[in-house]
């Protein structure tokens, strides 16, 4: 029953990681840019779940109605502001400007907000759970963040595949110089693709703000898991993304019965192995070059 | 390109961890040691090292508050030494909860600022690498918050070979053993304790440790092994307690660990009688944070307003400074306020018994100083090791306070170590 736990758990985990890593994935896939600020914008979105929750009183899941829109529009303003730009300036600038808006974001809300731990409150979602067996209970609240990290990876998938603008950006990203030649405006679908990914943060910085308590500086952790998720799914990929996270997450819970110490270790142990033994990840992406 | 972006999380990690030693290597030699100790003719410069911002800034949200205090006072007291009377400048350095930089601004602050004296505070990751810095360039430095095991055994200190300048004060491993047993001992269990050890230097400590100490007592620590601080699921630590029937948690887990753990505990069905967690739930906000199951958890206790001590500088009661504190930041009081506040007593102490400001002086002073504090009465020549002076140590329990000034108040319960500190209550079981 150990080993049922523990492979359960992690696939509960592992739908967490892929709903944190899909705004990643998303980025690296239209755009090749590693957006090294993801974790800090995720604790953003957390910060400002809770602002609405504490000033209107609401649910932090009813909160997503204002924290979505807004992080939509902080991605498009971010691109078009400042990505774009950096992105002209060759393959390495968008990482150190990502990586200096992460510095400069985390500071902020150490400004704003102080360094005190902070929480969403969900009630008594966040310890209700089924019992399955003696030895066996699944968490509402896990179960909902997998089952949302399911959804979010499946609804960008339909989007890449069914509407106009996503084949647009499928299209951005497998040939710039072609898709533009075709009258694509690969700017304004970079600030779309940069907007839904923010979106998509927004919904996990919520999750992850309501599951374990925050502060300024918890978005380090959240970037490497999210990081390594879109690696071992293969770069670019969205439903890799998915097989990546619950590999990792199934990977770390069941290192962690064999011994706690090898939890985290696991995860990062088959990130490795992943990457030397296929570079590409799982499933590489069909919007891959 | 990923491989690039990697080292930015991971490397963060490595690097507090690694620090003190980077530190001593980049800021060792080739400092004159005339610089050290020079401050103005009649201003005594002050350095305070103490972590403002990062993950370990909750434990400095009282130095702004304390310095404020304290340079207010000094503009109307200076200090009197050996006739002469020294106006008092206090330098505040930061360490961004980085031990490296610890150890880089504590060399700033005796090269640059010309420090006569260099206080810090707050976990070993902090006091270790200025200590070291201090030792290496002769500066007297007092430092706190801190178990005395990892400041003075960590170092490489011995009972032959102690340390010429470096003096600390706070609590040891074997006080926290007898707290929390106290706290056990007062709810009936099945004395099987549950293990949450982390793999950082507390959590090495603690482990290796705690297993012999209760041993005699009749506990039985459930120990699944030592876990990575940032794990993101403890379903294999719960099924573990579950399956030895832990009746007691003890744990010094980091507080988003803690928090992931006991929401996860209690989707699982794990509810100990009894909860002693260091380290994550020191504060009121962590404990805010964790919301109403946090009702009933079990701390260390090493200042609160009840404590029966006042200042040497201010006359202030503990419960005074502490009113003071949450008047002037309408924050509740949290454990550092006293003994931050009681780095500035040490010091002002060291310097009157010095007689002089001259480093050497200071230090010898430092060795036999006895100094009636806001933490209590610390006395430097009968400490377990020399360098260390120790400070009473109670435990308290976090209870919700219904319609009180704040949602959660920590009431002691368990003075068996420190029986001059009153206790307001006993331990109630984890309903």
């Amino acid at each position: 029953m150990t080993w049922v736990n523990a492979v359960v758990q992690g696939i509960l985990l592992g739908g967490l990681y892929a709903l944190v890593a899909a705004g990643l994935s998303l980025m690296f896939g239209v755009m090749r840019i590693v957006n090294l600020a993801h974790g800090v914008l995720a604790i953003g979105a957390a910060y400002l779940a809770l602002e609405v929750a504490d000033r209107l009183g609401w649910h932090p899941f009813l909160s997503l109605l204002v924290v979505v829109p807004v992080m939509a529009a902080v991605g498009y303003v971010l691109q078009r502001g400042l990505l774009d730009r950096a992105l002209r300036g060759g393959e390495l600038a968008p990482l150190l400007v990502t990586f200096g808006l992460a510095i400069v974001l985390q500071n902020l809300l150490l400004e704003q907000f102080s360094a005190d731990a902070q929480r969403l409150d969900v009630g008594s979602l966040g310890t209700a759970s089924i019992r399955v067996t003696d030895g066996l209970s699944i968490g509402w609240f896990p179960l909902l963040s997998a089952v949302v990290g399911l959804l979010v990876v499946a609804g960008l998938g339909q989007f890449l595949a069914r509407t106009r603008t996503g084949r647009a950006m499928r299209a951005t990203s497998d040939d710039q110089e072609a898709a533009r030649l075709m009258g694509i405006d690969n700017r304004r679908l970079y600030a779309i693709a940069t907007a839904i990914a923010l979106g998509t943060v927004a919904v996990a910085g919520v999750f992850l703000g309501s599951r374990t308590t925050f502060d300024p500086g918890a978005g380090a952790t959240t970037l490497i898991f999210a990081f390594e998720a879109v690696v071992i799914g293969g770069l670019g990929s969205l439903w890799g993304t998915l097989a990546g996270g619950v590999v990792l997450g199934v990977a770390q819970t069941v290192g962690a019965a064999i011994d706690p110490a090898y939890g985290i270790l696991a995860g990062h142990l088959v990130f490795l192995v992943v990457l030397a033994v296929r570079p590409r990840g799982l499933l590489p992406a069909a919007v891959a070059r | 390109m990923h491989r690039r972006t990697l080292p930015w999380g991971p490397l963060r990690g490595l690097a507090l961890a690694s620090a003190g030693v980077l530190a001593l290597s980049s800021c060792g030699g080739g400092l004159g040691d005339d610089d050290a100790g020079g401050g103005d003719g009649d201003t005594l410069v002050i350095g305070y090292v103490t972590p403002q911002t990062g993950a370990l800034a909750p434990f400095g949200e009282a130095d702004s508050f304390v310095v404020d205090q304290m340079t207010e006072y000094f503009a109307d007291n200076p200090i009197e030494v050996g006739g002469t009377s020294y106006d008092v400048e206090i330098v505040v350095k930061d360490t961004q909860s980085d031990s490296r930089r610890a150890g880089e601004v504590a060399g700033e602050l005796i090269n640059d600022d010309g420090a006569d004296l260099i206080l810090a505070a707050s976990t070993p990751d902090t006091v270790n690498p200025v200590a070291d810095q201090c030792e290496a360039n002769g500066v007297p430095c007092i430092t706190t918050v801190a178990p005395w095991q990892p400041f003075f055994f960590g170092r490489g200190g011995t009972e032959d070979e102690a340390f010429d300048w470096t003096y600390h004060f706070f609590w040891g491993l074997e006080d926290v053993e007898a707290v929390y047993q106290d706290m056990w001992g007062q709810v009936t269990t099945n004395q099987q304790v549950g293990a949450l050890w982390p793999n950082d230097p507390d959590g090495n400590a603690w482990s290796g440790d705690f297993p012999g100490a209760v041993d005699a007592n009749g506990y039985t620590i459930n120990d699944p092994g030592l876990y990575e601080n940032g794990t993101q699921d403890f379903s294999a630590q719960i099924a573990a307690f579950q399956g030895a029937d832990a009746q007691i948690l003890a744990g010094v887990p980091i507080p988003p660990d803690f928090a992931t753990f006991w929401q996860q505990a209690q989707q699982q069905g794990f509810r100990p009688v009894i909860a002693t967690v260091a380290k994550a739930i020191l504060f009121p906000s962590a404990v805010e944070a964790i919301g109403p199951s946090a009702d009933g958890l079990s701390t260390e206790v090493w200042w609160s307003p009840q404590h029966p001590f006042t200042s040497s500088l201010t006359d202030q009661s503990a419960q005074e400074l502490a009113d003071a504190y949450e008047q002037e930041t309408g924050q509740q009081w949290t454990q550092p306020i006293g003994f931050v506040h009681a780095l500035f007593e040490v010091a002002v102490a060291a310097l009157e018994e010095a007689g002089s400001t001259d480093s050497q002086a200071v230090a010898d002073a430092l060795s036999g100083l006895q100094v009636s504090t806001i933490v209590g009465d610390l006395d430097w020549t009968s400490g377990p090791v020399p360098n260390v002076a120790k400070t009473p140590l109670v435990g308290g329990q976090w209870r919700a306070a219904e319609g009180g000034e704040h949602p959660f108040e920590l009431v002691v319960v368990s003075n068996s170590e420190a029986p001059e500190i009153p206790a307001a209550g006993t331990v109630e079981p984890l309903s």
